[in-house]
């Protein structure tokens, strides 16, 4: 089940997409769910659709695979729709079953915001399917550096980040250790009760979190051993760098939501 | 011998509200381009020491000085450029998300311009044979490769010593020989010297010099065949002393005279399958 969630893994390749710098590719996510907001007749709806597939396309990201990895929120969407078309009793009745009565209206906003709903996440699955982490994480500390100037600790967020996805796998693997030693202690994790499996949950978790905290104070002090001393005087070894194909996307999107504005109603 | 590279004189040094002295009054100097073992048994006080040298702690009385720089609080920063350190957990040092931005890591701290950065990063990694697996994530290395990228790290800073603190203990035979190996070319190629805190007495007997620790105090220093020569008061201090040596003391008590101290298998076995020749 794991497997097949795609939000938030990154899928390597060589797409236009996967080489835009990642200050762009979250300018834009950012922009574009701002401009999803704008759109609210058939024209604004086809625009952004296309626009999002053409994201897609450019991603190289097999559509199966995404189709795969998106079904479970899928069935959020069509709740999403359901809900919409039987409680919204607005405009002329096209389907009247007695105690289940459709109205034009709540067909057509079931379908505009259930639709928004599914470009939105389809935006935000490309960014993650295409930007690794840890330049998520550059990007996001690049964007945000004016923060500094109000003392927002953006430096400090940023390596805790990327020190949390550093230790991600490390703690899946101690996890698994674990695991293995209360099994072979005679827990059961899988079976039972959910009662007791619940509590079974307990001895995994007491031990890694003493071992997380040992983990975090020697690595503080193999941190402070390198000479680590806060952001300051601090340069950096991973670079990002906006290219003229990072511009022409923004300046692609604003035309967009330009053309947005004008379509609609 | 070469002048001394750090000194510490009349050391002390007590944990925050404990009764006992870690160290006490511990005075010895590092000489360049030696290496030095520092052993002793759990609680002995030898990795406080690293700790005192790399001002992670500050002594209570005493001083120490590292190439000529007296260790305090406004000096600690270039100290820590001069001495780096492996730890003994491989996984709980490693900070980048992949080995190039591990080692850039201290690099990044001490504000070296990034074209710099790049040079040294794969210079490093070339001198500990890693340069192949610079994208590489920490979990698909192993321990001994883990350690290798630790040492890259502080090579970087280019420093003049290298402090393993138990660095060894927790790989398997494999990962240890690949570390040591790394240090020990480190050590005659780029004349770094070494300080390797350990409780492996076999780990010490290839080193320059052995000073032992026990409570807190300095117990005895020389070289490692005169270390191994009190084989009993090291038992007593809780050391095991190594193979080859035990062998020696079985073989004399068994009336077979063995001509020296040997501190490895294979001097001892290149003298005992000769030997039948000789008599």
């Amino acid at each position: 089940m794991m497997e097949k969630m795609i939000f938030g893994r990154y899928v390597p390749a060589e797409s236009v997409i996967h080489r835009m710098d990642p200050r762009s590719k979250l300018l834009i996510v950012f922009l574009f769910v701002c401009v999803v907001f704008i759109a609210n007749n058939f024209w604004t709806y086809t625009l952004l659709a296309i626009y999002t597939f053409g994201m897609v396309g450019f991603s190289t990201i097999s559509p199966r695979f995404l189709y795969a990895g998106l079904k479970p929120v899928l069935w959020l969407v069509i709740f999403t729709l359901i809900l919409h078309v039987f409680f919204t009793k607005e405009g002329e009745l096209i389907l009247d079953l007695g105690l289940i009565k459709i109205y034009e209206e709540g067909l057509r906003q079931g379908i505009f915001i259930s639709l928004r709903f599914f470009l939105l996440i389809l935006m935000t699955s490309l960014l993650t399917l295409t930007t690794t982490p840890i330049e998520i994480t550059d990007g996001l500390e690049n964007l945000l550096n004016p923060l500094k100037k109000i003392k927002f600790p953006v430096h400090e967020l940023a390596l805790m980040m990327s020190i949390s996805l550093r230790f991600i796998p490390t703690l899946m693997q101690e996890t698994d250790k674990i695991m293995k030693a209360q099994i072979a202690r005679g827990v059961e994790f899988s079976s039972g009760p959910i009662k007791e499996r619940v509590q079974a949950v307990v001895p995994l978790l007491i031990p890694l979190f003493i071992s997380s905290f040992k983990r975090a104070e020697e690595l503080a002090i193999a941190m402070e051993a390198r000479g680590y001393r806060g952001g300051e005087g601090r340069t950096k070894y991973r670079q990002l760098s906006w290219t003229s194909r990072d511009t022409v996307m923004i300046i692609v999107l604003a035309l967009m939501s330009v053309l947005l504005f004008l379509l609609r109603d | 011998m070469n002048k001394a590279l750090v000194s510490i004189n009349n050391v002390k040094y007590k944990y925050p509200g404990q009764e006992v002295y870690a160290l006490s009054n511990i005075s010895f100097d590092i000489f360049e381009g030696e290496w030095l073992a520092i052993v002793g048994h759990n609680g002995s006080g030898k990795s406080t020491l690293a700790k005192l040298l790399n001002g992670l702690q500050f002594p209570e009385e005493g001083t120490i000085f590292v190439d000529d720089l007296k260790l305090n609080e406004d000096t600690v920063w270039d100290v820590r450029k001069k001495i780096g350190m492996v730890f003994q957990n491989p996984d709980n040092q490693f900070v980048g998300t992949t080995v190039k931005d591990d080692v850039a890591f201290g690099l990044e701290n001490h504000g070296i311009p990034r074209e710099t950065m790049v040079e040294r990063v794969e210079d490093s990694l070339k001198k500990v044979k890693m340069e192949s697996f610079l994208d590489q994530e920490p979990h698909h290395l192993s321990g001994g490769q883990k350690q290798r990228v630790a040492i890259a790290g502080i090579l970087a800073l280019r420093p003049d010593i290298i402090i393993l603190d138990e660095a060894t203990s927790m790989l398997d035979p494999r990962g240890r020989e690949e570390v040591l190996e790394t240090v020990r070319k480190l050590k005659n190629e780029a004349r770094i010297t070494v300080i390797s805190i350990t409780h492996d007495l076999e780990e010490a007997a290839k080193a320059d010099r052995i000073i032992v620790m026990n409570k807190g105090e300095l117990f005895r220093e020389g070289i490692p065949e005169e270390i191994f020569q009190m084989e009993e008061e090291l038992i007593k201090l809780g050391l095991d002393i190594p193979f080859p040596v035990k062998m020696n003391k079985q073989l004399r008590q068994r009336g077979i005279q063995v001509s020296k101290h040997y501190l490895t298998e294979e001097e001892l076995v290149a003298e005992l399958w000769t030997s039948y020749l000789k008599t």
